[in-house]
Order: C-alpha cells, then structure tokens, then sequence
C-alpha cells in the first residue's frame, strides 16, 4: 500500500483529503505544519506528500525546498493542495521540485487526476 | 409528472438525440427539465410536456434535449486514449501521411471542447514533428450552447483542473481572475460544428482519425450499430477509431477491429460497409442485411 503525508493546519481539510485518498487505496499519516512534515519525513519518507501552503511555523513553499535536499527527498512526488492560485505562485512552487498543482476548493476527481498524472495510481 | 409524460419525454429524446432513458431515469428527467420549466414559467413538467406538444415549440424542444444530454468533461479525460494518441496513433498516421502531410481529426462529441483542445495541446506538445503539416480537427456537438462554451474557450478553475496537467494548464491558458481562457493558437486549431450524430455526416469526412467517446452508451443497439457504420464509412482504410472506456464494436459490427494492445482503439476492417439510407430511417433489421451482402 502506497502512503501519502497531509500536511495541512486545518483538520478539515485534513479529514476530507484523508478519506480522499483512503478511498484511493492510500495509507495516510497527517502534519498540522512544514516543520511537522519534515520530521515526519526525517522518520520515514512517504511515496506522496499532499501539501497546503500557508501554515505556521514552517510553510509548505520551505519544506518543499528543505525535502528536495534531503537523502532521497527526491523521491516522494509532492502535490500543492492550496488556496494560492497565481500563476506565479505556481510557477514557483513547479520550480522548487513540486510535481503538481490542486487549486482549492478541490474534489475527489481532481486529487486522482493528479494523482495519476504524477503516477501515484 | 405522470407516466404518460415520462414516456412522451423518453420517446421525444430517443427521436431527436438517441438517447435511451430507462423506466428508473425519471429523477434525472425531473432534475434536469425542473429548471426548464421553472425559466419558461410552467408549474410543472407535465405543463412542460403539453406546451412541447403544442405549436411553435420547436425552441423548448432545443433547451430539453440540450438540457437532457450528459455534457461531464475533462481535459485528457481517462489519460489512455491520449497516450495512444501521442505514441501510436499520431505517429502511424505522421508516417503513412508522409506525402500529403495532412491529418484530419473528428470529435465526435466534442461537448465543451476539453476533448479537442486536448488532442490539439497533446499535437502542440510534439513540436518541430508536425512543422509544416496542415491538421483539422473538426468538432462537432448535438447541442449549440456547449459549442458556444467550447469556442470561447474559457474555463472555470475547477474545470481546468480536471484531468488537465499543471505544466500544460502553465503553458497553454492564460487567468483571468477565477477563470482560464485556453490559447488562442489552440482555439485556432479546432473548427466548431453543431451535428446530430443521428442525422447525415458523410460531407464531414474523410478523416484520418475519429473520437466518438463517451456517446454510444447512451444510444440503443440499432443506433450504436449504424452510427458505427456510418464512421466507417468516412473513415480512412488505414485510420484510426477511438472510443470510450466502456463501449466497444465488438459484437456490434465487424466495420471496426480492435486494435492489438491499445484498449480503446479501433482499426477499419476491410472494405467500407455497404451504403444504407444515409441515416438513421433505415429499420435496424434491413440495415444487418445490406451489410451482411456487403463485400468485405
């Protein structure tokens, strides 16, 4: 079974993407901030990492960059699931090793496009 | 409304689109006609169904049988087809085109055009390959207010997302606030067409390549049969037939065969099949047996 890291500050969105991607055969483990996220990977590194933006302590733009340097942070294919929808946030996020983009408000059918777009399913 | 409505409504969609609705639809009746009524003020649908059966109701009928076939698209919908499109299809017909350098493309049910800017990003994405060929992609809908969407080409946010990779979303469509407008080199690339795949379409073709996903389903056996047909015969004899994830010729008709490997994908079979009335007014029995005497 594939896992997939959620790191978003809203437990919402947290439990909407988790039944998501349960559904999508996923095992899910959860991060409320990048700084969370980062430990999480510093255990165990998931095959896919569903990542908001804007959190504190540490945003998702960071532990992109901070992933991306890791032993093997090359590894997990990392989806922004976030409210920042200018082009040049996305480009942005596409330049620093993002593999996909979900704009919110999402659904299920948009997670598994891109989820099969980036090979996940 | 009453069963009697419901069946005049079943009967008037077959006639006029095809589509097949059974006995336990009438949910989607009420839930896609309520809104109708409700904006030519009439109380109910069987206020509905009297004012379609009076005089100069030719408008309301356009708005029931637009309002009453499934419009569901996305961009690269199903994502297969389309990598056999950029790995099989395109470059067989690149080679055995060579000398005339032009592609012909139909989409049959082009809905809001997410399935023919597709296939003209995927073209676009092959770059110098296709320099100095000539491709039409022709697009045809039953219904005038998708192809209107289709033709301005732009997109909600959700839309966009919907199949649709972020890296061809950067690169072909520019935002406009909350919405996303596809490019206009792309727009450029597909001709609109409103068509009833029931009616005649032989001056369409000849194409290289038919897409005719996702609108079989909803058609009866006889119907699937002779629209099939009819494609065959607008089809070139070393083209290509593209059909949705849960429709197939097989056990319908040997005018198609699947080809080896690329679920989906149909090759013609043979000689073209013989010539019936030109539509959909040939009884289905009479249409097998001028086929059967057909030479393959």
């Amino acid at each position: 079974m594939k896992t997939c890291l959620v790191v978003d500050d809203s437990s919402v969105i947290r439990k909407v993407a988790r039944r998501i991607l349960e559904g999508m055969d996923f095992a899910i483990t959860e991060a409320e901030d990048g700084q969370e996220a980062l430990d999480a990977c510093q255990r165990e590194l998931p095959d896919a990492v569903l990542l908001d933006w804007n959190m504190p302590r540490m945003d998702g733009y960071e532990f992109l960059r901070t992933l991306r340097r890791m032993p093997g942070g090359d590894r997990p294919k990392v989806v922004f699931c976030t409210t920042e929808n200018e082009v040049a946030q996305i480009a942005r996020a596409l330049h620093a090793g993002a593999d996909e983009y979900i704009m919110k408000p999402f659904d299920k059918d948009i997670v598994a496009a891109k989820f099969q777009e980036v090979g996940l399913v | 409304m009453t069963p009697f409505d419901y069946d005049y409504l079943r009967k008037l969609l077959k006639d006029r689109s095809g589509l097949v609705l059974s006995a336990d639809k009438e949910y989607l009746v009420e839930s896609r006609l309520l809104p109708i009524a409700r904006k030519n003020s009439l109380g109910s649908l069987s206020e509905l169904v009297q004012k379609l059966k009076g005089p100069g109701s030719e408008t309301l009928l356009v708005a029931v049988v637009e309002a009453m076939t499934t419009n569901e698209t996305f961009f690269l919908r199903d994502k297969v087809p389309f990598d056999h499109f950029r790995n099989s299809i395109v470059p067989a017909l690149l080679k055995a085109r060579e000398a005339k350098r032009k592609l012909r493309i139909w989409c049959a049910a082009a809905s809001t055009g997410q399935e023919p800017y597709s296939l003209a990003m995927c073209l676009k994405d092959m770059g110098p390959r296709l320099d100095g060929w000539r491709v039409e992609i022709v697009a045809t809908d039953l219904s005038m207010d998708v192809l209107d969407k289709a033709k301005a080409g732009v997109y909600s946010q959700f839309e966009v997302q919907r199949g649709l990779p972020i890296q061809m979303l950067l690169k072909y469509f520019t935002q406009t606030g909350e919405t996303w407008q596809i490019s206009s080199e792309i727009r450029s690339m597909v001709q609109y067409r409103t068509l009833n795949l029931l009616g005649d379409f032989t001056s369409l073709g000849p194409f290289d390549l038919v897409f005719c996903r996702n609108v079989l389903i909803y058609f009866d056996q006889p119907t699937k049969i002779d629209v099939l047909e009819r494609i065959r015969r607008i089809t070139e004899p070393d083209g290509f037939l593209v059909l949705g994830a849960a429709e197939t010729v097989v056990g319908l008709t040997d005018a198609f065969k699947p080809v080896q490997d690329q679920r989906g994908v149909y090759a013609p079979n043979g000689a073209v099949p013989a010539k019936g009335a030109g539509g959909f007014a040939m009884p289905a029995t009479q249409r097998l047996a001028a086929n059967f005497g057909a030479p393959r």
